[in-house]
């Protein structure tokens, strides 16, 4: 299904008292980029996928009540990705009474980055939990409630905060299903804005997935669309197990048209973002568009990347990442963890065990450099990885 | 791009800690609508004069002139701080971090089993009166027999509740089974008290197949579902904002019923106890956080490990109504706790109850406290404050326990408990695929690679692998 959006430029659905940086944009503003997603069926022969990717087969069939846009003739709505996250959100607790909110501001508030607006309001003070500012406590608090039967979504504001919930999350919500024998299960979902965004500093540019990868007993997923942030968003408050999904500082205001349709994500699987034949590029989360913005050169100079958002960090989708190395030969990762131990690192390891006899030149992995974030915008802006040392890396792995 | 309005930390967090609370008026007891009006500033007049200093005020004072007069009479005597109206004092005074006066202890009882002709209390019936001793006694079997088990290498671990039976058992009989129990580690007494056998007790302890852990603990760390005892975790105070969730639940399903979190005095000093109270309170979340004193946290005293009057001054700092209770007197524990409880369902509030206590026995099978406390004075707790003793008395007194109740009591709990040791002990060990079940729902690819590499090893040095344990 071909997934159309637009650079980050919609300024105007932002309601905000902030004034912005002009900054230099990384994408040119009203350019879109088609992006197709691999369309193939859920996977019968994986046991372990949880729930099916529903497909929008015929783009033209679309409902006669479809909602009202300036382009009426599309399917689905258009919307940023925050929203898509609080239309998730809002859909699952619509759907089952048991699953509550809970984190700083998301109530009248509406969180800080207006996730959870306006639910408050309709689901009342107490589903919507405002908490003290303890994120161990209010961590142990989901945890504990989930024990007795709750499906609460833990926010963290930050999930740099969260390294203050980390003896809850690895003690308890990854150990406590396991140690109680199976009689206590933990479906909470931890989830909040990560990664470096424009000069927050140090402490505020975390990417806490290469920290909680070791837990045993924890998913762990990346989302970087309105179309996945959603569908992730469902799939994580379904599942049994204890979910972290990373969503990006810098991808909220991302807008996409997706579906009328229900619709719920397998947590374990990756998502073709383009098929190609020279190079694998593995990715998530914001590194995506970096990506994305590289194939383009890359395409203008020849080469035919096949780029993959990796989506689920915890497992790995071996298969589907397996299937493109066999197919390519080459392997390119991008990332925006610090190099030592991060995402990529195991990602590396995984797929040297695996497909060591199909590669034919060494995984190359790009990612950020062992160094705290800096504040200044030129050093921040050369801690992450851009879209020119992809293409260099590309043409380097494709001599 | 530019972000979403970050609410850093450094900044705008100062500007909502001065500015937040009087944006929305203070929730009131018993409001249940959980409703705030929506934020809106430069509605309260408080906003203006929030950061007069004294003497600017003493300046406007002399100024009779001034348009702002009428005002100022009315903050002479209080103001309308965020947070509520403080009333003013010119008389500089330092609350004292010490009371002169200790907080009273709750006492019925006295070292003789004899309660105070003047105190009203609900009598506990013969049933339950003879039950709860029954249930003293049970411990303590278990724990000198478990002990010696583990002394003798045959598991790998134990802790005691020596000392602290009254607090297990007798707050055990004041909850209802739907009560959530939210355990530290020195709380099996409550288990058992609803019906953990001593054989369910044994299995856990030796890993055995036919523990409801299915062996991933270490001993004492006892989970049942069944009986509402949610599994121990070892890091000391998780389980108390757990508790506050587990209550978060159940006042989401208005249910009959509350949590009680048991905790020691080392425990206090974690940063989640301090949350956990302030969360509850501002929740007002239905638990009774149930701290044993007992003196000693593995080798540190109360005295290092904080300065307050115990753990009952505490609770009023979050607002949390407190009580102190002698934990070796079984009655006053057991009053305590129904009434605490009773609060906390229909007043839904936290409620902190401190049970004073001793820790006779060691910390656990890894330490020896005769290094770092006399033991005269283990003595003197063992011998002249002991709890069973005391209630025993109590219920003789009543007519409801003689000494050969005694003997065959305990000559028959013996019995059952090497009984089920040695079942235990001999039953098989839980298999080799529950290594790898319940880390997910479903094992994922990656955990069914690991599990295939090892039967693989397995199959391969066969004579490596333990003989007991089924593969």
């Amino acid at each position: 299904m071909a997934a159309i959006f637009q650079g980050i430029g919609a300024a105007a659905a932002l309601p905000s008292t902030e004034k912005f940086h002009s900054q230099s944009r990384r994408f040119v503003s009203g350019s879109l980029f088609v992006v197709r997603s691999d369309g193939r069926p859920s996977l019968g022969s994986s046991p372990r996928s949880r729930g099916a990717q529903h497909l929008i087969t015929n783009a033209v069939a679309a409902k006669a009540d479809a909602s009202a846009t300036s382009t009426a003739s599309k399917p689905g709505h258009e919307l940023l990705l925050f929203e898509a996250l609080r239309e998730g959100l809002e859909e699952e607790m619509d759907r089952d009474p048991r699953v509550c909110v809970m984190g700083e501001d998301v109530g009248h508030y509406g969180g800080s980055y207006k996730v959870t607006k306006g639910l408050a309001t309709k689901y009342g003070d107490l589903r919507v939990l405002d908490t003290p500012i303890a994120e161990n406590s209010f961590t142990g608090m989901g945890i504990g409630a989930a024990m007795t039967g709750l499906r609460p979504i833990i926010e963290g504001m930050n999930m740099g905060f969260l390294l203050l919930a980390f003896n809850q999350i690895s003690n308890n919500c990854g150990m406590l299903h396991y140690t109680s024998g199976g009689q206590f299960k933990i479906p909470v979902v931890i989830r909040g804005p990560g990664g470096v965004g424009r000069q927050l500093g140090a402490e505020h540019s975390q990417r806490l997935e290469s920290y909680f990868q070791s837990i045993p007993g924890i998913q762990m997923v990346a989302c970087s669309t309105p179309y996945n942030a959603k569908g992730l968003m469902k799939a994580a408050i379904r599942s049994e197990n204890p979910v972290i999904l990373f969503e990006h500082v810098l991808l909220y205001n991302l807008k996409e048209r997706i579906p009328d349709e229900e619709y719920v994500l397998s947590l374990e699987e990756a998502e073709m973002v383009r098929p190609g034949e020279h190079v694998t590029i593995l990715t998530y989360s914001r590194m995506r568009y970096h990506v994305m913005q590289a194939a383009k050169t890359l395409v203008n100079k020849g080469y035919d990347p096949e780029v993959i958002d990796i989506r689920s960090l915890k497992p790995f989708d071996l298969y589907t990442i397996g299937n493109s190395v066999k197919k390519t030969h080459r392997v390119l990762i991008v990332e925006e963890c610090m190099r030592t131990g991060g995402i990529g690192a195991s990602l590396t390891a995984a797929i040297t065990e695996n497909f060591i006899d199909y590669l034919d030149a060494p995984i190359v992995c790009l990612s950020s450099q062992d160094v705290p974030t800096p504040y200044a915008g030129t050093l921040e802006e050369w801690t992450v990885v851009q879209p020119a040392q992809i293409v260099t890396a590309v043409e380097q792995l494709c001599q | 791009m530019a972000p979403w309005f970050t609410r850093s930390r450094n900044i705008a967090h100062h500007v909502k800690r001065n500015m937040g609370s009087f944006l929305r008026p203070a929730p009131t007891l018993g409001d249940s609508s959980w409703s705030r009006s929506p934020a809106c500033l430069g509605n309260s007049p408080a906003l203006l004069w929030a950061g007069r200093l004294e003497s600017t005020r003493a300046q406007k004072l002399v100024d009779s002139d001034s348009e702002n007069d009428a005002h100022l009479r009315d903050d002479d005597q209080a103001i309308d701080f965020p947070g509520g109206r403080v009333m003013l004092t010119s008389e500089m005074q330092f609350i004292p971090g010490y009371p002169q006066q200790r907080v009273h202890c709750y006492r019925l009882m006295n070292n003789n089993g004899q309660t105070n002709m003047c105190s009203s209390f609900e009598q506990v019936s013969k049933e339950v009166a003879v039950k709860m001793y029954s249930d003293m006694i049970t411990l303590q079997i278990m724990d000198t027999i478990f002990y010696e088990a583990q002394r003798q290498g045959r598991i790998s671990f134990y802790l005691t509740s020596t000392g602290e039976e009254a607090i297990n058992i007798a707050s055990a009989a004041a909850l209802s089974p739907d009560d959530i129990v939210m355990a530290q580690y020195r709380e099996p007494g409550v288990l058992l008290w609803r019906g953990f056998t001593l054989q369910e007790f044994a299995n856990q302890c030796f890993g055995s197949k036919a523990d409801y852990g299915k062996g991933r603990q270490m001993p004492i760390h006892y989970g049942s579902k069944k009986y509402n005892y949610f599994t121990v975790s070892s890091p000391l105070g998780t389980q108390l904002p757990q508790a506050v969730g587990a209550a978060y639940s159940l006042k989401m399903d208005n249910k009959d019923a509350c949590v009680v979190a048991y905790f020691g005095d080392g425990s206090t000093s974690e940063g989640d106890f301090h949350a956990s109270l302030n969360f509850a309170a501002v929740m007002e979340a239905p638990v009774i956080f149930l701290c044993r004193n007992n003196g000693w946290a593995i080798s540190t005293p109360t005295s290092e490990q904080f300065r307050s009057d115990g753990i009952v001054v505490k609770g009023p700092a979050y607002g949390i109504q407190s009580i102190r209770v002698d934990g070796n007197d079984a009655l006053a524990v057991h009053n305590v706790v129904r009434a605490a409880r009773q609060m906390a369902i229909h007043e839904q509030r936290p409620i902190l109850v401190e049970a004073l206590t001793y820790r006779v026995g060691h910390h656990s099978t890894s330490d020896d406290s005769t290094k770092y406390r006399p033991v005269d004075e283990v003595k003197h707790w063992e011998m002249g404050q002991n709890p069973v003793n005391r209630f025993r008395k109590w219920v003789e007194r009543n007519g409801w326990w003689s000494e050969e109740d005694e003997s065959q009591l305990r000559s028959s709990i013996r019995k059952q408990l090497l009984q089920a040791i040695q079942v235990a002990e001999k039953m098989e060990k839980p298999p080799l695929a529950d290594l790898f079940s319940d880390v997910y729902d479903v094992p994922p690819s990656i955990l069914f690679e690991q599990e295939q590499q090892l039967r693989e090893t397995i199959k391969r040095h066969p004579q490596d692998y333990p003989s007991d344990v089924p593969v």
